[in-house]
C-alpha cells in the first residue's frame, strides 16, 4: 500500500485524461447532444414532480422559477458571498501548502516517509468526521469554514504534487545534470514544469474536495451561506427553494470545474489541444 | 526470370484450379479515403497466398473483409462456392496483436473458439492439447500469456486457429510482433505446417522476404486505393531443408524483382 | 526510508505521528486531544458497549446494502455506456458532475425524500459511490483491445458470450479499480450521511460524544471508522493485484 500510492486522481473521466491516453469529458461532445441531454434531465425531472413522486419534489419549472426568486430577492446573492470566501480562503491556503509540501516530499526521502502515510490515510479516511470537531475548536465562523475546507482539499493536492514530482521524467532529469544544472535549476527548471500538469489536476480536485467541505461545513455547524439557506428552506418546507439551491452549488461547482479543466487543457496539455 | 510473374490482365491469368475463396469486385472506403477499389482474386485450395504491400494498400483490411469482421461497401466473398457476410467455422483468425485473453490459460484460450461452439470441456481441451502440441508449445498448457513471450503468444494464436479444423487460415501480419529469431524458427514452422496440415493459408505481411520464403502465390497490393498490382508464383522447392531456401537463386531473384517493383512506394 | 541500514516501510511513520500525539496528549497542549493511549483504551470500553454495537450493525447494513446496489446498477450501466454511443453521449455529461460535485449538498434532499432513518444512509452510499464506478467500468470497456473483441466475433461468439466471456472479464481490472474508489466514497457517504441525519448509527454517536466532551470516545471512534475506511480499500487492492497482471499484458 505505501509503494502504489492511489489517489482519486486515478479515476477517470472528470479527474484525469493523461494516463489512458483517451481524450474524453466536456470537449468533445458535439453541444446539440449535450443540449439535448440536458433538455431531457430538465424533462424527467418535470414529469417526475407533476407525477409527484414524493411530496417533497417539486417540479423543475417550480425550481426554477424559485432560483430566479432566490436572486431576485437578493438571499442567495448574500449566501454566496458568505460561503465563498472561506472557500476561496481555504483553496488557497491548500494549494500554497500543498504544492509545498507535495514537492517537499517528493523530493526530500525523509519527508516523504515521515508525510505522505499520513496523507494517504486523510485521502481514504472519511475526515469529515472532524468538521464538527472544528467547530468546538475555532467557533462557527470563517476559521472553521476555511479549516473545513483545507480538511478535505489539502491531502489530494499534497498526493498529487507528490506524485507528480516522484514520477518526473528521469531522462530530463539525467539531461539537465549532464549539461552541468545545478540540484536548484533541475527543480526549477525541470521537475517542476515536467510535473505541472498533475499538479494543476490535484488542484482541480482539491477545488473539488473544497466545495464538499464549506458545502458540509455549513449543513453541519455553521448557520450561515449556502448550508443555511438549503435547511432554511427545508425547515420551512419550501422545497422548491431548498432544491434551487442544492442545484445552484452543484451546478457552481461543475462550472468552475470545466472552466479549471478548460485552463488545464490549454496551458498545460497543448499536446491535447489539437485533437 | 524464373519465377513466373503473372500480370493483372485477366486474359494471362489462368484460372486457378479449385479457387476455395473466391474475391469478387471488393471496394471499402472510411469515409472520403478509399481503402481498396474492385479488387478480384481467387485463392487455390490447399496453397500458401500472401497478400504482400506497403501500409496504406489495405491489405488486413481485405484480410478482414473475408474474415467477415469488416463489411465491404460492394462486391462478395464466396468460400467453397457460398457468399459469407459474417465470420464462420469454415475460417479462423490469427492476429497480429496474438488477441490472447490475459486471464485464461493458453489452454482455454486455444480451446476458446471450440468453447464458443459449445464443445464439451474434456473433448475441447483434448484437441486444444494436441493443437498446443503440433504448434511446439507442449508443458505450456497452464500457463498465462502475460508468462510467455511474444513468440510462444503467437504460437497460442496459432493453435487456436487450428484447433477450431477451419477449412482456410487468416494470418494477419502474424509475425510482426515476433522478434526476429523466433519470426525465422515460425517461418520455417509455418511451411512445415502448410504441408502436413491440408489447409488453405491467406497471409498479410509487409515483408517481401517472408512472402517469397513462405507463400506459394504472392498477390502485390498497390496502395490508395488498393488494388491488385501483381500475382507471383514463387517456383521454389521447399521439400528440403528451410535453410537453403535463403540462399535458394529463385528466392533471391524474386525478392529483388518485388523490390524493384515496389520502391517506387516507398516514402 | 532507509535507517542504520534497513528498510523501513513507509506506514510505519505512522507509529512515530502516534508516539507524538501520545506526548501531545500528556502535555495537553492541544486543545481537545487526550493522549493516543487513553483514546485506544476508551476504543476498547466502547467496542463493549451495546449502543457502539448496534450502531456497527445499522451502519455496516447501510454500507453495504448502498454497496450492492451501487455495483449491481453502476457495473451495468457503465458498460452500457463503453459499448452504446448515444447513451453515452446522454449520460456521460451527468455522470461526470455527479461525480466530482460536492454531493453532501443532495444529503438534506436524500433527508426528506427518504426519512430519517437507514434508507437515506443507505441512499447516501449509493448516491456517493455509483459514479466513479460507472466512470471507470466505462472507461474499462473503452480500452478492451478491439482485437480481443474481433477474436470473439470470428470464432462464432454469441452477443452473450461475447459479454459474459469477454467484455466483463477485459474490463474487470478498471472495474475493481472503480469499486475501491467506490468503496472509499462509500465510505464517506455513509459517514456524511449519517452525521447530517444524527440520530442513526456513528452519526448519533458522534452527536453524544462531541456534545458531551467524551473526546477519548469521539477519537476512538474516529480511529475505528477510519481502520475500517483503510481494511476496505486495502482488501480490494488485494483483489486487484490478484488481476493486475493483465492490465498491463493488454
Amino acid at each position: 500500500m505505501a509503494t502504489g500510492i492511489r489517489t482519486e486522481s486515478e479515476a477517470v473521466g472528470l479527474a484525469t485524461r493523461s494516463t489512458r491516453g483517451e481524450v474524453d469529458g466536456w470537449r468533445d461532445q458535439p453541444v446539440l447532444l449535450r443540449l439535448v441531454s440536458i433538455a431531457l434531465f430538465a424533462g424527467i425531472w418535470e414529469i417526475a414532480g407533476r407525477i409527484p413522486v414524493s411530496f417533497a419534489f417539486p417540479t423543475f419549472s417550480a425550481t426554477f422559477t424559485a432560483f430566479i426568486g432566490l436572486i431576485a430577492d437578493g438571499s442567495l446573492p448574500l449566501a454566496y458571498v458568505s460561503t465563498l470566501q472561506p472557500l476561496l480562503l481555504g483553496i488557497v491556503l491548500s494549494a500554497f501548502l500543498g504544492v509545498g509540501l507535495g514537492t517537499l516530499c517528493g523530493l526530500w526521502r525523509t519527508g516523504e516517509w515521515l508525510l505522505i502515510p499520513v496523507f494517504i490515510v486523510l485521502q481514504a479516511a472519511p475526515v469529515a468526521a472532524f468538521i464538527p470537531m472544528v467547530t468546538f475548536v475555532y467557533g462557527i465562523g470563517m476559521t472553521a469554514k476555511t479549516l473545513a475546507v483545507m480538511i478535505l482539499a489539502l491531502p489530494v493536492i499534497v498526493l498529487n504534487t507528490y506524485k507528480a514530482v516522484r514520477n518526473v521524467n528521469e531522462s530530463l532529469v539525467v539531461m539537465c545534470r549532464s549539461f552541468l544544472g545545478t540540484r536548484w535549476q533541475v527543480v526549477t527548471q525541470i521537475v517542476l514544469p515536467d510535473a505541472s500538469p498533475v499538479i494543476f489536476a490535484g488542484l482541480r480536485l482539491g477545488v473539488a474536495a473544497g466545495f464538499v467541505g464549506v458545502v458540509l461545513a455549513e449543513l453541519l455547524i455553521t448557520p450561515t451561506g449556502i448550508g443555511d439557506l438549503i435547511t432554511f428552506h427545508r425547515s420551512r418546507a419550501d422545497y422548491a427553494e431548498m432544491y434551487a439551491t442544492i442545484a445552484s452549488i452543484i451546478a457552481l461547482s461543475t462550472l468552475t470545474l470545466i472552466v479549471l479543466q478548460w485552463i488545464e487543457v490549454r496551458v498545460f496539455r497543448p499536446e491535447t489541444r489539437g485533437a | 526470370m524464373r519465377a513466373a510473374v503473372l500480370r493483372k490482365e485477366p486474359s494471362s491469368m489462368p484460372a486457378p484450379i479449385d479457387p476455395i475463396v473466391e474475391v469478387r469486385g471488393i471496394s471499402k472506403s472510411y469515409g472520403s479515403t478509399e481503402a481498396l477499389r474492385g479488387i478480384d482474386l481467387d485463392f487455390p485450395r490447399g496453397k500458401l497466398t500472401s497478400l504482400l504491400g506497403p501500409s496504406g494498400c489495405g491489405k488486413t483490411t481485405l484480410l478482414k473483409i473475408i474474415a467477415g469482421l469488416i463489411k465491404a461497401n460492394a462486391g462478395s466473398i464466396a468460400v467453397d462456392g457460398k457468399v459469407v457476410t459474417a465470420p464462420g467455422p469454415e475460417r479462423a483468425f490469427v492476429f497480429q496483436d496474438f488477441a490472447l485473453m490475459p486471464w485464461a490459460t493458453a489452454l482455454r484460450n486455444v480451446a476458446f473458439g471450440l468453447e464458443l461452439r459449445g464443445k464439451a470441456r474434456a473433448e475441447r481441451e483434448e484437441i486444444a492439447r494436441h493443437y498446443i502440441a503440433e504448434v511446439g508449445l507442449a508443458g505450456f498448457e497452464d500457463k498465462y500469456p502475460h508468462q510467455l513471450s511474444g513468440g510462444m503468444r503467437q504460437r497460442v494464436g496459432l493453435a487456436r486457429a487450428l484447433s477450431v479444423d477451419a477449412d482456410v487460415l487468416l494470418l494477419d501480419e502474424p509475425f510482426s510482433a515476433v522478434d526476429e529469431q523466433n519470426r525465422r524458427k515460425f517461418q520455417e514452422d509455418l511451411i512445415r505446417l502448410r504441408s502436413n496440415q491440408n489447409k488453405t493459408f491467406i497471409f498479410v505481411t509487409h515483408s517481401i522476404e517472408e512472402a517469397v520464403y513462405i507463400s506459394d502465390r504472392i498477390v502485390l497490393l498497390s496502395p490508395r486505393p488498393g488494388r491488385v498490382s501483381q500475382i507471383i508464383e514463387p517456383e521454389i522447392d521447399r521439400s528440403g531443408d528451410p535453410d537453403l531456401i535463403h540462399r535458394d537463386k529463385h528466392y533471391l531473384d524474386t525478392v529483388q524483382e518485388i523490390w524493384q517493383g515496389l520502391k517506387q512506394y516507398a516514402e | 526510508m532507509t535507517l542504520f541500514g534497513y528498510r523501513v516501510p513507509m506506514m510505519a511513520s505512522l507509529l512515530v505521528w502516534c508516539v507524538l500525539w501520545e506526548i501531545v496528549g500528556r502535555l495537553d497542549l492541544v486543545f481537545l486531544l487526550p493522549p493516543l493511549s487513553e483514546v485506544l483504551s476508551a476504543a476498547v470500553g466502547l467496542v463493549q458497549t451495546p449502543s457502539w454495537q448496534s450502531a456497527t450493525v445499522t451502519t455496516l447494513r447501510a454500507f453495504f446494502t448502498g454497496m450492492v446496489l451501487s455495483i449491481v446498477i453502476g457495473v451495468p450501466l457503465g458498460i452500457l455506456m463503453g459499448r452504446v454511443k448515444i447513451a453515452d453521449d446522454l449520460l456521460g455529461m451527468w455522470v461526470n458532475i455527479f461525480s466530482s460535485a460536492p454531493l453532501s449538498a443532495l444529503v438534506p434532499v436524500l433527508m426528506i425524500l427518504f426519512g430519517f432513518g437507514e434508507r437515506t444512509i443507505v441512499a447516501a452510499v449509493f448516491l456517493f459511490a455509483i459514479w466513479i464506478i460507472v466512470l471507470d467500468t466505462r472507461a474499462g470497456v473503452r480500452h478492451i483491445s478491439p482485437s480481443l473483441i474481433e477474436m470473439a466475433r470470428s470464432y462464432g461468439a454469441s452477443r452473450r458470450a461475447l459479454y459474459l466471456k469477454i467484455i466483463l472479464w477485459a474490463a474487470l481490472p478498471e472495474i475493481l479499480a472503480g469499486i475501491r474508489l467506490g468503496l472509499i466514497r462509500g465510505v464517506k457517504g455513509v459517514v456524511i450521511g449519517q452525521l447530517l441525519v444524527a440520530i442513526v448509527g456513528y452519526g448519533a454517536l458522534f452527536e453524544t460524544f462531541s456534545r458531551n466532551f467524551r473526546m477519548a470516545e469521539f477519537w476512538a471512534l474516529t480511529i475505528i471508522l477510519f481502520a475500517f475506511a483503510l481494511l476496505i480499500a486495502e482488501l480490494i487492492e488485494r483483489a486487484e493485484a490478484k488481476v493486475e497482471y493483465y492490465a498491463g499484458a493488454r
